[in-house]
């Protein structure tokens, strides 16, 4: 017999009859504030909220950053808002990608519980750009602003992308002392630009 | 070993039990205030732990949901009974693919099963890229926490590794700089690996994909660096559906290290472009856990931590001392289902307050299920002798009760009149650290009586 047939009948011997699945409807509580709420989340993780009043602003508000100013190699999937110097498509092994100082990526949808921000990254050439930046922009429209995990999960249906994530803050460590230290592996900053006015 | 012997060498160094204790009722405190920050956290807990118990139930049903609809988005799946056959596939995928340097994030089942040294025994080098766990793997140890692998470790001790390890400068402990230096060089391995593995944190059976969870972004920068990714599950970490997510993300990390949510929750349906995900399911005993009913709840378990962090026992005794990849109550409840004869002191290593059983976030019932097998180890021959005859005679003499007056009758007596050397004889375990109070003269049922006779005079 297979691994496979075996384990699954051992299984199919070891069906006990149990509750059915609860329902999940209703769950999460809404906030007062969910734009104040999301800002508070996302300094607790360690990472910066920059609200832009109308998506023309946009430019204005990145170009304000030190981090795209500072930034040498920059990838833009925003190209209307900062020009990126890095083309993906002509980029073979996303490990040329190394020393690439920061990413400006468009973001779905923004959780207030945690500050987290789900990417789904399908137009992304190489999704190693939002982990080997040095630094990391995501751009979210403020009205994909949800108020809990629940309601993003639900926006989100079954009907999953191949690769999507939440990020919340950029990427941290406790691992030498329980020292939080940010910039593990990943990221060392993370700023989201929640954008109000048209759905930009 | 067992754990009491074990445990004894921790606490030799008082400084650092005491150090050990406060780093985790640290973790601990900040997971209470995550919690209280959801008002439906015990709601939360409550659907976290039907959905389990469902799932569970019929895992077998939902498993082959997965299968078909992780198939179809392009995933590769395989089974594996137990340890050895879970290594042979790996080793199998990663010499299909010529592999040999590998990128590895933290995954408990891979240490269940002993994936590293089976790999490099084989020639493939094994990289952990989890700090804790790196730091854990340049001492040629195991973790000893499954969430903070090296919170046994002081800072110190990791600059003299990173000096010898990585060259950093001597004496350097600043947390920052050894996690600057670690960057560097797990940066190096990761632009020269051809393959990540990762664990799995939960898969979903309506949509055939997995859910990985790091906070540093290890994993993502594992498998979107290279083109094969294999990913290792126990079949516990199944949920039916997407939205089970909701439920389970938000425990997770709260849970876990006091944060809203962990910095990277990647979901992953099909491999990369050009690429290949296999993912391997692993029973490894588990379905005959689930068999039992008194203790297949602990199936449910997501690996948080969240009960290491408050057991009294844990926070005084460390992590090796358990002797198991699992340590904490968890760990002293799946160990001995491996080998009760092995772990046979690890239900012991509880005060049975319950502390665990509170703080789980998919309500395990765990200081029942350490009192539980206890019942089972005493019911067999594994207790070493001493300890058997001693319940034995407990047991005899609390049925009885002229048996108990009479006994307390003469142990009071004993205790005041015998020597110091003979009531702290090396019988006496209980007092090898501790002074027993002073024997009254009259035992309390005699006291009662007095004074209920005073009063009704």
């Amino acid at each position: 017999m297979s691994g496979r047939d075996a384990i699954l009948s051992e299984l199919s011997e070891a069906r006990y009859d149990s509750p059915p699945l609860p329902e999940l409807s209703g769950f999460g509580g809404e906030y007062e504030d969910p734009i104040a709420q999301f800002e508070s989340s996302l300094e607790t993780v360690g990472g910066s909220l920059i609200r832009v009043a109308r998506s023309v602003d946009l430019a204005d508000a990145l170009a304000d950053l030190e981090v795209v100013r500072q930034a040498e190699r920059l990838y833009s999937s925003l190209p209307a808002a900062v020009a990126g110097n890095v083309a993906l498509s002509e980029i073979a092994d996303p490990k040329e990608l190394n020393n690439l100082g920061l990413a400006i990526v468009r973001g779905e949808w923004a959780v207030a519980e945690n500050g987290a921000v789900w990417v789904n990254p399908t137009d992304l050439r190489h999704r190693a750009v939002l982990f080997i930046a040095e630094h990391l922009v995501l751009v979210v429209s403020e009205s994909k602003l949800v108020h809990n995990m629940h309601q993003a999960y639900e926006r989100l249906g079954a009907n999953l992308p191949g690769y999507g994530l939440f990020i919340s803050g950029p990427s941290k460590t406790a691992d030498i002392e329980q020292s939080l230290v940010i910039g593990a592996q990943g990221p060392r900053s993370l700023h989201v630009c929640l954008v109000a006015g048209s759905d930009e | 070993m067992d754990h009491p012997t074990q445990a004894t060498e921790f606490v030799a160094d008082e400084d650092r039990a005491h150090w050990h204790d406060g780093a985790l009722w640290f973790v601990r405190s900040k997971r209470d205030r995550a919690a209280s920050t959801v008002p439906e956290w015990e709601a939360l807990r409550q659907h976290a732990s039907a959905i389990k118990a469902h799932t569970l139930s019929r895992i077998g049903d939902y498993l082959e949901q997965f299968e078909l609809n992780a198939t179809a988005r392009g995933a590769k799946v395989h089974w594996a009974r137990d340890a050895t056959e879970h290594n042979a596939i790996v080793r199998g995928i990663l010499n299909d693919h010529g592999a040999t340097r590998i990128v590895k994030s933290k995954s408990m089942l891979t240490e269940e099963c002993g994936l590293n040294p089976h790999l490099e025994a084989h020639g493939i080098q094994v990289t952990d890229t989890d700090l804790g766990e790196r730091i854990v793997q340049l001492r040629k140890e195991e973790p000893s926490h499954i969430v903070l692998p090296a919170i046994h470790i002081k800072k110190e001790e990791v600059g003299d590794l990173f000096h010898d390890e990585l060259g950093t400068e001597a004496e350097a402990s600043d947390p920052q700089y050894l996690t600057e230096a670690a960057r560097h060089a797990l940066r190096e391995e990761f632009l020269a690996a051809d393959a990540a593995i990762t664990g799995v944190n939960f898969a979903v059976a309506e949509t055939g994909g997995i859910v990985v969870c790091t906070n540093e972004g290890n994993a993502d920068m594992g498998t979107g660096l290279t083109k094969l990714h294999i990913a290792c599950m126990g079949f516990e970490k199944l949920l039916p559906r997407a939205q089970d997510l909701g439920v389970f993300t938000r425990l997770l990390a709260r849970s876990a290290t006091g944060q809203p949510v962990t910095s990277y929750t990647t979901h992953y349906h099909g491999p990369i472009a050009g690429g290949e995900l296999h993912i391997v399911i692993v029973n490894n005993g588990r379905s005959e856990m689930l068999r039992k009913e008194q203790f297949r709840r602990a199936l449910h378990c997501i690996r948080c931590g969240a009960c290491m962090n408050t057991c009294p026992v844990y926070r005084r005794s460390g992590g090796h001392s358990y002797g198991y990849t699992v340590p904490g109550p968890i760990g002293s409840i799946l160990a001995p289902s491996r080998d009760a004869k092995q772990h046979y002191s690890l239900p012991y290593a509880s005060s049975l307050c319950g502390s665990c059983t509170n703080v789980c976030p998919v309500k395990i019932d765990l200081h029942h299920q350490l009192l539980a097998w206890r019942e089972e180890i005493a019911a067999t021959k594994v207790l070493p002798w001493r300890k058997r005859m001693a319940m034995k005679l407990l047991s005899r003499v609390l049925r009885h009760g002229w048996l108990y007056r009479l006994s307390g009758g003469i142990v009071r007596t004993a205790l005041r009149i015998s020597p110091r050397w003979m009531v702290y004889s090396r019988l006496n375990v209980w007092g090898r650290q501790r002074e027993l109070p002073p024997a009254p003269r009259r035992s309390f049922r005699q006291r009662y009586a007095e004074k209920a006779g005073e009063g009704r005079g």
